[in-house]
């Protein structure tokens, strides 16, 4: 909904756009600072409309005070200095008092949201009855989800969810206004601005709401701004800030920029709205930096960290010196209105000059503003609910496109555009360029309170980094399914045109919450499921009963089937089966069914699956202490294989064989007194040594097999073996599996390169040389097709193979990881490993991989209707055939991207199905067949097309697709070919969807406004663009790794996460900070969580008292950088920040090691290559850079 | 004058040789008219109590191609202090520790008494023995418990410095490692590849790639714990290697229904013996291999593992239906021959009710001195005793067994030598004392007997070459001296020197005394060595036509019809077996083989051997036949009513049971004494057993011949054989006709 509103909307409501943006911002900022409590009464304050103007000012100002504390603590003045520095552009130094200054104001301003969350409840509700419910739900929705992790950013969701209903209406309305308002409002009291802003939006109302404050600012903001916004900019931050904004930030705004700005305001909210907006929140923190970007980027980021947490506070100042700072450099260019807005004139000049594109990025500032709408839309719950109250029903956003409100939001998103434009010249300031964290934040606000229903049909699910509850009606849950587009073209000339990719990112077994209801399993008896006669489709909610039940027709090939006499049910009067809701397969999106022998392998039941685990005993393994910690570690989690039962003792078999070039088998039946060893040396021609004994379960051989593992690290303690086999070991697994006749999983504990005269002996290829030639594809291919063929045989066997690697050198990955990657399985690699600090997250790692349930032997296939079809596969599996997709083991973390491509037209009125049905063996030795359904809208225009994009979901397909190209393409076409697509995608929308404005301005699609942004960190990622120091098996690592991952595992991986380490108290987390070296404050401490990492990073001036809540030591010198997990200290902050820890590292699917990086220190640059935002040391551009070369990229397509 | 009997007899017990002429014909023309050649029966290791071995080095003739040993028969210069060598005529001086050598002071292989003589010399240090088992695990659970438990058995036996080793195999051939402590260490290797001996040894890590500087090849057996981890003093292990055997299982892997298990046979022997090979080349070991089945897969393999192919019988190898056989024979050859050169043996003991590929295989132990033994399960007396008694010692308490031993025979000019036919290989030794003429295993004057038993005798065969034109001087002798070199049980090197003589004789003049010189007895077994060697190497039908042209002249009724010859009614692997042990055994051993012994128990008199005639089995008797590798006890019809009566039982008819008693004493007698142990069978009349002593008699009454049918003149014999009076009349005729 948003994102089509904020599309159309980009052109018409400028204004409304920057306002939004701000508010949203500072909302976002007020709410991470803020209690809960109090961001939600601000929010419901606004709503109401006396809250606006309370709000606002206690937003704006707090917003500034916030901004001032962050920034204080970070090492505020410096950021701060830069900050203002570049808003100003002259005075730095002074910017930096200014800051401090700020901060107090900030601190000021946390008191303030708190009421705003209690405000803001009660303002939703009674905006809107829908918005309310929304609201209600998200309050306690997002209570809850902030006491687990985020205590802090449901609360932001829930805001943003109003806000965004907000936004929406007021968008239009006074946009303007209110996104200067936003601004300054949204800094102090972010989440309060953000409800503040929602009240707007709901109604035009809201303006009125806040329209003392906010209406006023719209005015004279509209006015300056609209001509700035020139609409793009302010249709995207508009809607959302500035309705939700205004009122606070009107108020606030008003306020600040008011005297500065309302000239400027205007130019501020075009330019700075979108810097600011999207600063707001964080630009607010980063407005100051953005000064300092312009003259330093690195500024800014610390301010960004900071303003997580006190994002609230921060963000208002920020604001309002971003967007002086923003608005300068666009607002200059742009138009009058910028200066006007007072700092931003005086910034923007500096800015605007620095770089044209800057404008334009400038312009894309707009975008961060719309991204804060964005997730609102993002967060269907809350938009729609919004919209409703603004537009009529929640979809009413979409058809609104047509109409003003779209036009308004478009603004928004123009609007900041289109300033950006004339500052074009200018330097872009970091701020108010779409900031991710304003759009996670946002969807957090905005969606995380309400359940996730599948039953309406083309709904974008809430962001993947947003706490949602899904009730399964009748589609897949997005936890299963994400689609990149929920509204498919109807036919292929559109997709063509659009270049939008179609695809699902599919994770067939993902686990779900445990407030969650599992799929449920069904047996249709002896016959197997009911399927098509035709297509073969299984039975599903898609299947249309007539004749009164005795036929139903397939809902993707329309063929029409008899039903079977003992599935025979009657139908009510509207069509459906009376039983259509005891039946899971009726109504549900994903469920099981019971396989029956003819969907098993030999027409034979299976057997329960084996685990089999090869230890590497060279002398590197012995000599790393792995040996030693596996199997110690193997007795007690052995207990823990997966089982379906928990009450049961897991039928899963287990073997062990330790090898190094020669292997050794062990017989552990349970008669034996000790074990036995064998010893196969002929590993030419592998073969199984043993039969009976080999695989046994764990609690009959219990004592065998504990003295076993006793006894291994003793017997080759004196190794000095120090080659290996690799080939032979996979194939040994291979021949144990096919004796026993069942599926299973291999768990390869490796340490070098193989190198022993063996089959798949592989030889050292490592040559940096090779590096950005022609021939670096060759790289990422394997040395031979030896483990090609071997992964043939281990798909068709069900073995699928889990490698551990060990290295101390170049063990090459990239053939090493054939089969693990064919069979479904997984590479871990922990390269230098040592005993001491690496056990940790080893240990965790492998527990998680023994004990995750998954299923083997697994064939998965997706049928669509008709017009579509699946044409392309991305992950851990093997193909052997064009349809089916073939795994020989699949866990709950593996994820399977399809790529779909249209071969007929799709109908608007039906819609697109794709059903995607497993087959597999489960733990427990039961065939399965899982299958998830997915209903999409189908559009015949473009609009629509872009309103229902999911960003995240299209860089994990993007990723996928260019981590394979790499193998076939030199690795430079595969980025420019990405850069082309992106940039296709955007000229696109702005030659289609977006209403006219000047060539000069950058406008992004609401929903994509983060496309660039993340683009980038995929383009400069390790694979794609290597620095001197990754190794060729770390790109081929991360390479095989990403191939299958999920949604939220991409993310994370190409846009970390950075949180600023300051009042960890209460159960909320502290508000994310951008990627950015300039967001860090010397004076903070910074967690940055990568999906692989963990860095605690610590300023150099970090208070004493901070360093001894987390370190127990004051001084800096004395962290030790070598720690892995910090100390377990007696104290609230240090006992919260171990919780966010764990709960970081229970959120994914391979540990984080933690490290402790000191400023300065030489570990230092590892953790710099994660802030995506910044140029990396290996020539990646940073986003400022890279949003100017994208927009210079749509120009040229556009001309 | 003792006679010519008892002058063999004293030969024999001193020497343990037999000629089967004790004067020579003194040219060649006259000697080949003999048909039987000068030839003897040698057993090397002869055993003598009353011979204490010498501790010091033999003294050898110094020239180059004669290093014959100083010997009774040398002249000596007492004065000079130098000898004559009697083969060579080479004068030698007598190295300096003989200098108190006189007429009255004489070294012992000087006095006549010592024409056999054993030297104990040091060469190196001792060599442990070293015992190889090889153990099939595809048995029947009673086979294999059985099995374990003589292995568990055996372990007590050998001395504690033995080196001992284990190898299984079934479908998979493990090498167990036998020096680790908790977890028992095996090596497995897959049973259908085959391996060169230095990959094996690669894959056993028996190569130190590493340390390849000191010693460039594991060539050195005297650190056996650094070399081999899989050979361990039996000491050390024998705790170990008693669990270790408890807990042999059956062979895991599933066998379909109608088919063989997989054994590896072939395998588990090559690896055997590249283990050995690989860690200790030319020392004494002793590959003990225990089978119940026939080998099915890999190298080797002699039937396939489809049950409804029979193994080969005699019909498939005569229509050339074999289809494993001869791949199979080249590829134990090519093993045989490896073993041999290593001095190790190999010895096979196949326990099935069916064949087990003894046919392909039997040349391991025939080339290397090991033995055979075959027997219907493991689980029975016969494999445990027999298994048992290899193990025997002699009255010094030693193993009666030797190891690595060589045979070299120097021989007077006017001798040559063609060959040896015995359980040895040819070293291809060449000296001037070789016959152009082959008989046997020729070309050489050593032969390799990786294995010594006291009864181990070797047939060889001279060539007298002196030409009829030079005649010998009258009185003339000619000798032979035998020099055997071996690794006695108790790990000391000694060398024993046998040097016969006998005198040359001219056969137009002196014809009677050649004639009365002929040993009935050593020349048959000599013969029928040849034949049995014939019959091994050449088609059937062509030994039986040489031997009716060669043999006819002689007495050989029996031998025609055993099967060593006679391959009718006895399975490729039986007669296998049986060659086998007649190609070793001692003269008496052979002549009983040749001509099983009756012995007869009645009431009317004391037992007492009786014709091997079906006429001889008469209802009142209770009759016991030898046949060396059966012991049948018979009871006849009467007997066998009075025993199902219980008359035994009671105290009136004590003497009956008495009659029972004798011959099962008698018999007990020689099974205590027999290597192998022979099958023990109990039947009477009428019984199925029975047939084992019907097959042997001389049918003089069959169902042709039915004017005897029911009288009391013994039992008929269902056969179309001829019975000895109709060879008798045919040989009569042949023999006057051939004379014509």
């Amino acid at each position: 909904m948003n994102v089509n509103q904020q599309t159309p909307m980009a052109s018409p409501y400028g204004p409304p756009q920057p306002g939004y943006g701000q508010p949203s911002y500072a909302p976002l900022g007020g709410g991470y600072p803020g209690p809960y409590g109090p961001y939600n009464g601000p929010a419901a304050a606004y709503q109401p409309g006396a809250p606006p103007q309370g709000y606002s000012p206690y937003a704006s100002f707090p917003s500034k005070a916030v901004a001032a504390n962050p920034v204080s603590d970070l090492s505020s003045p410096l950021d701060l200095g830069p900050a203002r520095g570049p808003l100003t552009s002259a005075p730095r130094p002074v910017s930096t008092p200014q800051a401090y200054s700020q901060y107090p104001q900030g601190d000021s301003q946390n008191g303030p949201p708190p009421m705003d969350h209690s405000m803001a409840q009660p303002a939703h509700r009674s905006p809107v009855s829908q918005p309310y419910s929304h609201g209600a739900m998200n309050l306690s929705g997002p209570h809850p989800s902030y006491s687990q992790q985020y205590g802090a950013p449901p609360p932001m969701q829930q805001v943003t969810n109003q806000m965004s209903g907000m936004q929406i209406g007021s968008g239009p309305p006074t946009s303007v206004g209110p996104g200067y308002a936003h601004h300054p409002s949204s800094q102090p009291p972010i989440s309060a601005a953000y409800s503040s802003a929602a009240p707007p939006s709901y109604t035009q109302a809201p303006p009125p709401l806040s329209a003392a404050p906010s209406q006023p600012p719209p005015p004279s903001e509209p006015a300056a701004s609209q001509p700035y916004y020139g609409g793009p900019p302010p249709p995207q931050q508009q809607p959302f800030p500035s309705a939700h904004h205004p009122s606070q930030p009107f108020v606030s705004s008003s306020p600040y920029l008011g005297p500065p700005s309302q000239p400027q305001a205007p130019p501020v909210s075009q330019q700075q709205s979108f810097p600011p907006g999207p600063p707001a929140q964080q630009p607010f923190p980063n407005s100051a930096p953005p000064p300092v970007s312009q003259a330093s980027y690195s500024g800014p980021p610390p301010l960004t960290q900071h303003s997580f947490p006190p994002s609230s506070q921060s963000g208002p100042f920020p604001p309002i010196s971003i967007s002086p700072s923003q608005y300068p450099g666009p607002q200059p260019q742009s138009q009058p209105g910028p200066p006007p807005f007072h700092s931003g004139p005086s910034p923007r000049g500096p800015i605007p000059p620095p770089s044209m594109s800057q404008q334009q990025a400038n312009h894309l500032p707009p975008g961060p503003m719309q991204q804060q709408q964005p997730p609102q839309p993002g967060m269907q719950g809350g938009y729609p609910t919004q919209q409703n109250g603004a537009f009529g029903q929640p979809r009413g956003p979409q058809p609104g496109y047509a109409g003003p409100h779209y036009p308004g939001q478009q603004n928004y998103g123009a609007g900041p555009a289109p300033a950006p434009a004339p500052p074009a010249q200018k330097r872009l300031d970091p701020d108010s360029i779409p900031s991710p964290i304003q759009v996670i934040e946002d969807d957090r606000v905005n969606k995380s309170s309400e359940p996730f229903t599948t039953g309406v049909k083309g709904q974008a699910p809430p962001l993947v980094t947003t706490n949602f509850q899904v009730k399964d009606q009748g589609n897949a849950s997005p936890r299963f399914i994400r689609c990149t587009a929920y509204n498919m073209p109807c036919t292929a000339d559109m997709a063509k045109q659009s270049q939008v990719p179609l695809a699902a990112v599919i994770k067939p077994l993902a686990m779900l919450p445990p407030d969650e209801t599992p799929p449920y399993i069904v047996d249709h008896g002896d016959g197997g499921p009911i399927r098509c006669n035709r297509c073969k489709a299984y039975m599903c909610p898609y299947m249309q009963f007539i004749e009164g039940g005795r036929r139903f027709q397939c809902g993707f090939c329309s063929c029409v089937t008899e039903v079977p006499p003992h599935y025979f049910q009657h139908l009510d009067h509207t069509g459906k089966r009376v039983d259509c809701y005891d039946r899971p397969e009726l109504s549900q999106g994903s469920y099981e069914f019971v396989a029956t022998v003819d969907y098993c392998k030999n027409n034979k039941l299976p057997q329960p699956p084996s685990f089999i685990f090869f230890i590497d005993v060279s002398y590197n393994a012995v000599k790393s202490g792995m040996v030693n910690i596996v199997c110690q570690e193997l007795k007690t989690l052995l207990d823990y294989l997966p089982r379906e039962n928990p009450e049961a003792d897991s039928v899963v078999r287990v073997g062990f064989v330790t090898y190094n070039k020669v292997l050794h088998f062990y017989n552990v039946k349970s008669s034996l007194a000790q074990p036995q060893m064998m010893v196969v040396s002929d590993v030419s021609d592998m073969f199984l040594p043993l039969l009976d004994g080999f695989l046994v379960g764990v609690n009959d051989s219990r004592m065998v097999i504990e003295s076993l593992l006793d006894q291994i690290p003793e017997m080759f303690a004196d190794t000095r073996e120090t080659e290996t086999v690799f080939g032979p070991v996979i194939q040994a697994g291979l021949e144990a599996l096919k004796a026993a006749d069942c599926a299973g999983k291999l768990f390869v504990f490796h340490s070098t390169l193989p190198i022993a005269e063996a089959p798949g002996k592989l030889k050292n290829r490592e040559d940096k040389k090779l590096v950005g030639t022609d021939k670096e594809k060759s790289l990422f291919q394997p040395q031979s097709g030896f483990y090609s063929n071997l992964s043939k045989e281990c798909v068709a066997q069900g073995c699928c193979v889990d490698l551990f690697l060990f290295p101390n050198q170049y063990v090459d990955v990239a053939t090493l990881g054939v089969v693990p990657v064919s069979t479904g399985g997984s590479v871990y690699k922990y390269t230098y490993f040592q005993a001491e600090t690496d056990r940790e997250r080893f240990l965790n790692d492998l527990r998680r991989d023994v004990q995750k349930p998954m299923g083997f032997d697994a064939v998965m296939r997706v049928r669509t209707s008709t017009g579509i079809r699946a044409t392309d596969f991305f992950g851990s599996f093997f193909m052997s055939n064009t349809t089916d997709v073939e795994l020989a083991g699949l866990d709950c973390d593996k994820t399977v991207t399809v790529e779909f491509r249209h071969d007929d037209k799709l109908s608007e009125d039906t819609g697109a199905l794709m059903q995607c049905a497993v087959l597999y063996t489960s733990c427990s030795g039961q065939r399965r067949l899982r299958v998830h359904n997915m209903a999409v809208n189908c559009c015949s225009q473009l609009a629509d097309l872009y309103r229902n994009c999911e960003t995240d979901t299209i860089i994990n397909f993007f990723s996928k697709y260019a981590y394979r190209s790499i193998l076939n393409t030199p690795t430079k076409t595969v980025r420019d070919t990405m850069v082309n697509q992106c940039a296709q995608i955007l000229a696109c929308y702005r030659k289609n969807c977006a209403s006219p404005s000047s060539a000069g301005q950058l406008i992004l699609p609401e929903c994509m406004k983060l496309l660039p942004v993340y683009l980038n960190c995929v383009l400069k990622s390790d694979v794609l663009q290597p620095g001197a120091d990754i190794s060729l098996d770390d790109r081929a690592y991360l390479r095989q790794l990403l191939s299958c991952m999920d949604v939220s595992e991409s993310h994370i991986f190409f846009y970390p996460r950075l949180l600023p380490l300051v009042k960890l108290d209460g159960g909320s987390l502290p508000m994310a900070v951008r990627n950015s070296e300039e967001r860090l404050s010397k004076g903070g401490v910074y967690l940055l969580e990568t999906g692989l990492h963990l860095f605690l990073w610590v300023g150099a001036n970090a208070q004493q008292e901070l360093l001894s809540n987390i370190f127990g030591t004051p001084t800096f010198s004395q962290i030790d950088p070598n720690m892995t997990s910090l100390p377990e200290l007696d104290n609230p902050f240090s006992q919260r920040l171990r919780e966010i820890i764990d709960s970081f590292r229970s959120q994914r699917s391979r540990y984080m090691k933690l490290m402790v990086v000191k400023q300065e220190d030489k570990a230092e640059l590892i953790f710099k290559h994660f802030l995506c935002e910044d140029k990396s040391t290996s020539g990646g551009a940073s986003y400022v850079d890279f949003l100017c070369h994208m927009h210079k990229e749509i120009r040229q397509l556009l001309s | 004058m003792a006679t010519y009997q008892e002058f063999i007899q004293q030969n024999e017990d001193r020497d343990g040789v037999r000629f089967s002429w004790n004067l020579w014909p003194s040219s060649r023309l006259e000697a080949t008219r003999l048909v039987v050649p000068v030839s003897c029966l040698f057993t090397p290791l002869k055993e003598r109590p009353d011979l204490p071995p010498v501790q010091y080095e033999p003294v050898l003739c110094s020239r180059a191609n004669c290093k014959a040993v100083l010997n009774p028969l040398c002249q000596v210069d007492y004065r000079a202090k130098i000898w004559a060598c009697n083969f060579c005529f080479q004068r030698n001086p007598f190295p300096p520790s003989y200098a108190g050598i006189s007429d009255v002071n004489q070294p012992a292989e000087l006095m006549p008494q010592f024409s056999t003589i054993e030297y104990i010399v040091q060469r190196g240090p001792p060599n442990p023995l070293i015992f190889l088992y090889v153990v099939d695990t595809c048995l029947e659970e009673e086979d294999l418990q059985a099995l374990k438990e003589s292995l568990q058995m055996s372990l007590s036996l050998l001395p504690p410095n033995a080196l001992v080793g284990l190898i299984t195999f079934g479908r998979m051939v493990q090498v167990h490692e036998l020096s680790c402590e908790g977890i028992a260490k095996s090596y497995v290797f897959r049973g259908t590849k085959e391996l060169s001996s230095k990959q094996i040894q690669e894959m056993l890590g028996l190569t130190n790639p590493a340390a390849s500087g000191p010693q460039s090849r594991p060539a050195a057996p005297q650190d056996p714990a650094v070399t081999c981890r899989f050979l361990q003093p039996v000491h050390k292990v024998d705790m170990n290697l008693t669990d270790l055997l408890g807990e042999l299982q059956r062979d895991p892997w599933p066998v379909p229904q109608g088919k063989r298990p997989l054994r590896s046979t072939g395998i588990a022997l090559s690896i055997a013996v590249g283990l050995l090979e690989g860690t200790f080349p030319n020392t004494g070991a002793r590959v003990m291999m225990f089978m119940g089945g026939p080998p099915t897969q890999g190298p080797g393999m002699v039937v396939g593992d489809e049950l409804k192919t029979p193994i080969r019988s005699w019909h498939d190898i005569t229509k050339d239906n074999a289809r494993h056989l001869k791949k199979a024979t080249k590829y134990y050859d090519a093993l045989a021959n490896r073993a041999a050169v290593n001095g190790h043996s190999i010895d096979i003991y196949a326990c099935a009710l069916d064949q087990t590929g003894l046919l392909e295989m039997k040349c391991l132990s025939n080339l290397t001195g090991g033995h055979i033994a075959m027997g219907d399960s493991f689980n029975t007396s016969l494999f445990k005793q027999t298994f048992q008694r290899v193990f025997s010692k002699d009255h010094n308490g030693e193993f009666r067994m030797a190891f690595g031993g060589t045979l070299e025979v120097k021989a007077s000019r006017e001798l040559k030598v063609s060959g040896a036919i015995g359980p040895c290989v040819s070293l291809n030794a060449k000296g001037p004392c070789i016959s152009e003429n082959e008989v046997g295993v020729g070309g050489t004057t050593q032969w390799k007997i990786c294995s010594l038993s006291p009864s181990t005798t070797l047939a060889l065969y001279f060539e007298v070459v002196n030409q009829h034109n030079a005649p010998i001087p009258q009185g003339g002798r000619g000798a032979v001296q035998f020099v055997t070199q071996y690794q006695h049980s108790n790990t000391q090197r000694r060398i024993r020197v046998t040097t016969v003589a006998r005198n040359w004789a001219d056969a137009q003049s002196q014809i009677q005394h050649i004639e009365s010189s002929f040993d009935q007895e050593a020349s048959a077994v000599i013969m029928a060595r040849l034949g049995v060697f014939r019959a091994e190497s050449e088609e059937g039908p062509d030994v039986l036509r040489w031997l009716d042209r060669q043999l006819i002249r002689l007495f050989m009724f029996h031998l025609r019809r055993s099967p060593f010859l006679q391959v009718f009614n006895n399975s490729p692997d039986e007669c296998s077996y049986y060659r086998h042990h007649f190609v070793r055994q001692d003269l008496t051993q052979s002549l009983i083989m040749i001509q099983p012994i009756l012995y007869s128990y009645s009431f009317h008199g004391p037992p007492e051997p009786v014709l091997l005639d079906s006429g001889s089995i008469l209802p009142d008797r209770i009759l016991l036949m030898d046949t060396f590798f059966q012991l049948v006890i018979y009871h006849g019809e009467t007997i066998a009513q009075w025993r199902k009566a219980g008359y035994q039982e009671q105290p009136e008819y004590e003497n009956f049971k008495h009659l029972l008693v004798a011959p099962v004493d008698d018999a007990q007698e020689i099974l205590q004494t027999r290597f192998p142990m022979p099958r023990y069978i109990d039947t009477e009349h009428g019984g199925s057993q029975a047939r084992f002593l019907l097959s042997k008699v001389n049918p003089s009454q069959t169902h042709n011949n039915l004017y005897s049918w029911g009288q009391e003149t013994g039992a008929p014999i269902l056969t179309d054989d001829v019975s000895l009076q109709v060879f008798m009349d045919h040989l009569k005729k042949l023999a006057v006709s051939s004379a014509t």
